[in-house]
């Protein structure tokens, strides 16, 4: 009965996103308040109604409804409850149901602020919300339907993926989703404004706090799994550059440029047709993240079983989404007229620059993440283009914006005279290459790179200080000063320091990382990067669905032991799968990452032992980035000039 | 409308057919020009021992899965515990071509992630990977008792291929002499 109850309710979901769609669209081309004022109501209604069906499938889960075939084929009698709840989400068709519940979500925020906003806006943005959510209901309901039953049911469910089967799964879906699903807000308020001819800065304005959310949430899902990849994997690594991965990745660098674009549309009134093009691109490349993934075009460590029918329907739906706003840009972009001229330098000039490396860097990992299916559509196969590419083009393409990242902020709008920002920076510039140069003796090692990066972090981190200090120089008190500077001056602050953490984490990792891979018995030790691992024995113990090897090995620094390491080759018994299970001592300056290899007989391992210098960087700074997004967005101006910009912008 | 605004459009059409291609183009319908051939020759070091020699004439008088693999392949990361899998429960021979790879990486992989391989050649160059006609990693070839190719697969093995095709393969070229 209840997968019935939430079948009935995802369907009813789609009836109230029809009418969600075509009323207000309508009623705004038509001038219909009346129409216009379906869209809130429609929007609350269908979100209720994926709620429902959303607790329905779960419920199904708890009750290990076998009878099920998603839940039979994704849970067990025997998984632990809170992997039970989490493996709803745990294969296709689930997943998908969580993309439109959060898509709900949204649409229903939208519907909750957006008092201050003209009723036509209004009524178009939750319209092309409501068109997003139909494709995505009518994909669900055609070809994966979470509920479709199972007769007979079966006895015992074959299990939620061992990989799957971790804290870290439980919450990187959901953040990635509402980080991808996020950019449909920023999307949509861009369709809206094409439509209505209303690209002013107040459109600026209201998707800036939507676009900033969404980017936070991304930032953070994309450092859940690249956190997760690092202990669950096995290996060690964190990033891979796996299509699944890239798929994420490619929205992120949009959004972050799309960020940087709408600050300059808001207050400066310029790049407009631009910003519409990067809000189109960053839900777009959400989208074809979404292909990706579900197609089985590219092979991929995430890809779910692909299915050749839902690549069709998802292509389908992606031709016209995607294809409908570029060619309605295509139509209305010549309209649009930018104004605010700026000079060769400026803080418009620089941010542009932002904007066009992001670009490129995305456009360079679609083409990596491609490239193999251009091949092979020429004929010349499928090949794997592999990390050494994308990390020199990265690696090459992200340093001179971290370079200019420190001078924007410090530049005025419309005009800066090179001599001006040159005598702020010069002293900052003297030290960071002296910090460089410093870092290259105390290391003792030979490394440009590190050298180099460990210079631009002083330049990053010194021009935030040195920005922020230039804001209360002139007051009395300067410490209380501190207090009046603004929570989004502030959310750059920390989101810029954010990435020379990140980039220091990088570095290190990739350069002075140490591992071993050892044959070892109980009681030998191996010495690694000033640490000394005594391997006492491996032993088995049991878990809820898995047995388990666990080995022992105890860490030392010269003559004081630091701590005791419980690495695991566990066995799941129901799908029969090995798994590894690392253990970790973790701390801000290194990781000691061990994980067991395969057993040598007489109680001997094959251990893998990894000492990782300041890879936790690589996930504070992620941390830091989107904790400077929340500071933007709590930033009380937003509340204030929307009320002002109510005066300004007339319902049309 | 100016004609500069269509060219998102444009590219993105472009992208739209790639991919409509990627979808119907199915690899593992290709045929490969190799069936019912003999196993091109070739003789390389082993990625474990760099001073033993590997060569197709180990393979003869034997049914032979020759998986073709590489340590930075993220697709062979699927297919491996397959392989793994089925070296365990089963007797086939299994020799890896180690394709385009660094010796270290490879090592690596084969102890973190097992080694179902009685050995692997260590194809650096790539040069046996071209003669056999290899177009990506990973793929496999079935050669059998007479060391003539009997089956290829483009793209990682799945259990159902395994199972569903190429076991039973094997089960019948067991039994020619």
């Amino acid at each position: 009965m209840i997968p019935e109850l939430g079948h009935f309710a995802l369907i009813l979901a789609l009836c109230l996103a029809i009418a969600q769609a075509f009323f207000p669209l309508a009623g705004a081309q038509l001038n219909k308040t009346r129409w216009m004022a379906v869209a809130k109501p429609a929007a609350r209604g269908q979100f209720i109604f994926l709620l429902i069906s959303f607790v329905c499938l779960t419920t199904s889960f708890i009750q290990n409804d076998f009878s099920v075939i998603y839940v039979a084929k994704n849970s067990n009698s025997l998984l632990p409850i809170q992997y039970q709840i989490s493996a709803v989400w745990g294969s296709h068709e689930g997943s998908l149901l969580l993309w439109a519940l959060i898509l709900g979500i949204w649409t229903l925020a939208v519907t909750l602020f957006s008092r201050h906003l003209p009723q036509a806006m209004v009524a178009r943005v939750l319209g092309v919300m409501g068109l997003i959510s139909i494709g995505f209901m009518l994909f669900m309901l055609f070809t994966s339907n979470p509920f479709d039953r199972l007769l007979p049911a079966a006895a015992e469910g074959r299990d939620l993926n061992p990989l799957l089967q971790d804290f870290g799964l439980i919450i990187h879906p959901p953040m990635l989703y509402m980080g991808y699903v996020g950019f449909s807000v920023a999307f949509s308020f861009a369709i809206a404004a094409l439509l209505g001819g209303q690209l002013d800065s107040a459109w600026a304005r209201w998707s800036r706090p939507w676009t900033t959310m969404a980017w936070c949430f991304l930032t953070v899902g994309i450092a859940l799994g690249s956190w997760w990849a690092y202990y669950e994997l096995g290996w060690g690594g964190w990033w891979f550059w796996d299509p699944v991965e890239n798929a994420s990745f490619m929205p992120w660098l949009i959004g972050t440029a799309l960020m940087h674009s709408l600050a300059v549309t808001e207050k400066r009134g310029s790049f407009k047709s631009w910003t519409v093009m990067l809000a189109i691109l960053a839900f777009s490349l959400s989208l074809l993240g979404t292909f990706l993934v579900r197609s089985g075009v590219v092979t991929s460590v995430h890809a779910f079983a692909s299915d050749p029918t839902r690549g069709v329907f998802i292509l389908a739906f992606l031709a016209v989404v995607i294809g409908g706003s570029l060619l309605l840009y295509a139509f209305k972009a010549g309209n649009i007229k930018s104004a605010g001229r700026f000079s060769l330098l400026s803080r418009e000039t620089l941010l542009l620059t932002n904007n066009i490396i992001l670009v490129v860097v995305c456009a360079t990992v679609l083409l990596g993440t491609l490239y193999p299916l251009v091949l092979d559509a020429m004929g010349a196969g499928k090949i794997s283009v592999g990390t050494p590419y994308f990390n020199f083009m990265f690696s090459i393409l992200m340093l001179p914006l971290v370079f200019l990242l420190a001078l924007g902020p410090l530049s005025r709008w419309k005009k800066q005279s090179l001599s001006g920002l040159f005598d702020s920076v010069k002293i900052l510039f003297a030290v960071s290459i002296l910090s460089g140069i410093a870092s290259y003796f105390i290391l003792g090692t030979i490394s440009w790179p590190v050298a180099m990066v460990i210079a631009l972090f002083t330049w990053i981190v010194g021009s935030s200080f040195l920005n922020l200090y230039k804001r209360v120089q002139n007051k009395p008190d300067k410490l209380a000063a501190l207090s009046t500077v603004s929570l989004s001056f502030y959310g750059m602050f920390f989101a810029h320091i954010g990435v020379a953490v990140f980039m220091m984490g990088v570095t290190f990792t990739s350069h002075y990382s140490e591992e071993k891979d050892i044959r070892m018995k109980p009681g030998d030790t191996l010495d690694l990067a000033g640490y000394s691992f005594q391997f006492k024995g491996a032993k088995e113990v049991m878990g809820p669905n898995y047995r388990a090897q666990e080995g022992t090995i105890v860490i030392s620094q010269g003559n004081q032991e630091l701590t005791t390491l419980k690495p695991q080759k566990r066995l799941y018994l129901v799908q029969r799968s090995p798994m590894t299970e690392a253990a970790i001592d973790p701390s801000l300056s290194r990781d000691l990452f061990i994980a067991m290899g395969e057993p040598l007989g007489k109680g001997e391992w094959s251990i893998r032992i990894q000492y990782k210098p300041l890879i936790r960087w690589i996930w504070l700074g992620t941390l830091i980035m989107a904790f400077g997004g929340l500071l933007a967005l709590s930033d009380k101006r937003y509340r204030t000039k929307r009320k002002n910009s109510e005066t300004q912008v007339n319902p049309a | 409308m100016k004609l500069r605004a269509l060219l998102p459009l444009i590219g993105f059409l472009a992208l739209v057919v790639l991919l409509a291609y990627g979808l119907t183009n199915d690899p593992k319908k290709i045929p490969s020009p190799l069936i019912g051939k003999a196993a091109p020759q070739f003789e390389l070091p082993t990625v474990l021992r760099p001073g033993k020699k590997i060569s197709n004439k180990d393979f003869q008088g034997k049914v032979a899965l020759f998986n073709v693999w590489a340590s930075w392949c993220g697709a062979c990361r699927d297919e491996h515990p397959i392989l793994v899998k089925y070296a365990r429960q089963h007797k086939t021979t299994i020799y890896g071509l180690n394709y385009k790879d660094q010796r270290s990486e490879a090592i690596r992989w084969l102890k973190v992630f097992g080694n179902p391989y009685i050995a692997s050649a260590y194809d650096v160059i790539g040069n046996t990977g071209i003669d056999w006609g290899v177009y990506g990693v990973p793929e496999t070839f079935l050669v059998d008792k007479k060391g003539i190719i009997r089956f290829k697969q483009i793209g990682p093995i799945t259990e159902k291929i395994l199972y569903k095709e190429i076991h039973p393969l094997i089960q019948k070229l067991e039994k020619e002499s």
